[in-house]
């Protein structure tokens, strides 16, 4: 018996996981295999995975043709990429700030920075518009790694200075003890301890900047600043669809995004904190 | 001139009054133990003598000279703590000579301040570990061989055997009193433990809601405390207080130590109940219920058998006792 109920509670758990899973992964199945498909092969069976006769690369050709893809997947990353370094920089220094240092306005400082968790930054859209105009970052990736970067930061703020109080005040002292300065406290001690954390927080940021089309839209419609979520909508029509394009084109944007979260994941998983206190 | 001076320390944090008014002086080469029970401030106080913490009030002063402002990593302290506190990320060897690296040595002088200090604690086969594959007594050593390195002219230590299990700890214990001895500095050492403070100290001074209530030599204090807690905190088992007036004295309350009562089965000033015997071997510890005077313990040496409610006599030894007014303090 006392094996027993730890086999049988693993199994429940893992078929929990495991369906889960397969509804999860159930809509990018089909995507990734229709877009292998020919048109018709598509609408007569969405579900069947593509055969010697189905098997068409016609989709992939066309995005491969239609306009600068290459440069479109290249704008996406830079955003990405770009406001996710900041987000997770200035993210990081602000939690340590309020987590660590007591100074007047510290609470309300907090509130502050994590009032815009509640508040869309969308609402904002009409401003944002009217200074990325004045300031003549209208089509310009930067416009929308500034967007990206305040939209991030409330969150990213929160989370990671929560992670921080836990971070051994001994370890900070010992080194502001041996003469180390705040930046390197932060950088070498502070920094590699919330790693799973910083992971956490750069998926959460990294996955609705990479499929956004509303700031793309409004702020960087211009074709070589298009992303590729915006650079997809050219295959939706009002009337025609070219779903062999649209397939291909979402299975294709799928890969980096998935190349970052593993790279993240991996840290997530890692937690380096052991031996460092206790 | 002390090697460290304290002049009407205070600290608050917000409105909490935490440390309240401490004076202090501790000579060149002393073991100084700090000790009172959790929560006093003993902490705080370290923290302050550190220049982790700034004190709301007062001088603090090493060797003569003021140190309020100076950060702590000019203050040429080196402090161990509870936790161990290691930079996971540096080897052994790293982390006893980062103080050094910062202060700008060159390699030759930290190689010969590293190999020095883990030679006094036998660290040499584990300094190209990282901390993570210590187990808890070396990781604390190679705390203690960090502080060592950077011959400071303070050590201060927070609780540092507070994680290790009991057998380590009496091990570490005497590491520690070696390395004074070996060293000859200034230690300042901080627990809740008072066996550790008697132990270690050159001096002790106890510490109870962010006041001293006394220093002085470890058996000063046992031989001579100024008041109740003192009294109650230094020895053990802790000190038995009487009732004086259903003993026909004048003071508010009486201090006997558990091994200066007597215990008899035939007679004895106050009768009472054996409530609960703790055999350790060496010694018997009784637990005696007394109408007056409540739960009462016996120190009896070698082993001795009573029973659970078997009726006893105590008699104070009325020499060794102590007085005590209605205000706690010592009736001389
Ligand atoms: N940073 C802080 N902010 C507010 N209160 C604190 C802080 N640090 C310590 N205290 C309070 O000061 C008191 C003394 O703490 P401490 O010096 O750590 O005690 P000890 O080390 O004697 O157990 C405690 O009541 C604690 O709650
Ligand atoms: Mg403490």
């Amino acid at each position: 018996m006392a094996t027993r109920t730890p086999i049988s509670r693993s199994i429940a758990a893992h078929a929990v996981l495991i369906t889960y899973t397969l509804i999860a992964l159930f809509p990018v199945f089909v995507i990734v295999i229709n877009s292998f498909k020919s048109r018709r092969a598509i609408f007569n069976d969405p579900l069947a995975v593509p055969t010697a006769e189905t098997f068409d690369l016609v989709g992939y050709a066309t995005v491969l043709k239609q306009g600068d893809f290459f440069q479109y997947f290249l704008n996406s990353m830079t955003v990405t990429v770009a406001s996710l370094f900041f987000v997770l920089l200035f993210g990081a220094m602000a939690a340590f700030a309020l987590s660590e240092y007591r100074f007047k306005g510290n609470l309300l400082m907090g509130l502050y920075l994590a009032l815009g968790i509640m508040i869309p930054i969308r609402l904002g859209t009409v401003a944002i518009l009217q200074l990325m105009v004045a300031s003549g970052l209208v089509n310009t990736l930067t416009a929308l790694v500034l967007v990206y970067t305040a939209q991030g930061l409330p969150l990213a703020v929160f989370i990671l200075s929560e992670f921080m109080r836990q971070v051994s005040d001994d370890l900070k002292n010992a080194g502001r003890i041996d003469g180390l300065s705040e930046y390197r406290i932060f950088f070498t001690l502070v920094l590699p301890l919330v790693r799973p954390a910083m992971a956490t927080v750069a998926v959460f940021t990294m996955i609705p900047i990479w499929n956004d089309l509303w700031f793309p839209l409004i702020l960087a419609p211009a074709e070589e600043t298009k992303t590729i979520t915006l650079g997809s909508q050219v295959f939706i029509g009002q009337f025609v669809t070219n779903w062999n394009a649209v397939l291909a084109a979402l299975s294709l944007a799928i890969v980096p995004v998935m190349v970052l979260y593993l790279i993240f994941s991996r840290q997530l998983i890692r937690g380096i904190t052991a031996g460092a206190v206790k | 001139m002390g090697a460290l001076t304290l002049t009407n320390i205070t600290k608050q944090f917000g409105t909490v009054d935490v440390i309240k008014g401490v004076d202090l002086t501790v000579e060149p080469g002393e073991f100084c133990v700090f000790v009172g029970p959790s929560g006093c401030g003993k902490s705080t106080l370290l923290r302050i003598i550190a220049g982790l913490e700034d004190a709301t009030g007062g001088e603090i002063a090493i060797e003569g000279r003021r140190v309020n402002e100076v950060a702590p990593a000019k203050r040429e302290i080196a402090m161990v703590f509870q936790s161990y506190a290691l930079y996971p990320h540096l080897t052994v060897r790293d982390n006893m000579g980062l103080a050094l690296k910062q202060a700008g040595q060159d390699k030759a002088t930290i190689a010969g301040a590293t190999d020095r200090a883990a030679g006094m604690l036998a660290l040499g086969a584990l300094l190209d570990r990282r901390p993570a594959e210590l187990s808890g007594g070396q990781r604390q050593r190679v705390a203690i061989g960090r502080a060592i390195v950077r011959t400071p002219k303070l050590f201060l230590f927070d609780e540092p055997l507070s994680n290790l299990d009991a057998a380590l700890r009496v091990q570490t214990r005497i590491e520690i009193a070696r390395l004074h001895r070996e060293l000859g500095a200034t230690m300042i050492y901080v627990t809740h433990d008072q066996v550790e403070a008697m132990t270690l100290a050159d001096r002790i001074v106890v510490l109870r809601a962010g006041r001293v209530e006394q220093t002085g030599a470890p058996m000063e204090l046992y031989n001579n405390p100024a008041n109740t807690f003192v009294a109650g905190f230094i020895g053990s088992p802790q000190m038995n207080f009487l009732k004086s007036g259903a003993l026909g004295l004048a003071s508010d309350s009486l201090g006997i130590r558990p091994e200066h009562l007597a215990l008899s089965r035939d007679a004895g000033a106050i009768p009472g109940t054996v409530s609960h015997v703790e055999k350790l071997g060496g010694e018997t510890l009784v637990y005696v219920r007394t109408d007056v005077h409540g739960l009462l313990t016996v120190r009896l040496f070698g082993e001795h058998d009573y029973t659970v409610d078997e009726a006893v006599h105590l008699t104070p030894d009325q020499a060794r006792a102590f007085h005590f007014g209605a205000d706690g303090l010592r009736l001389r």
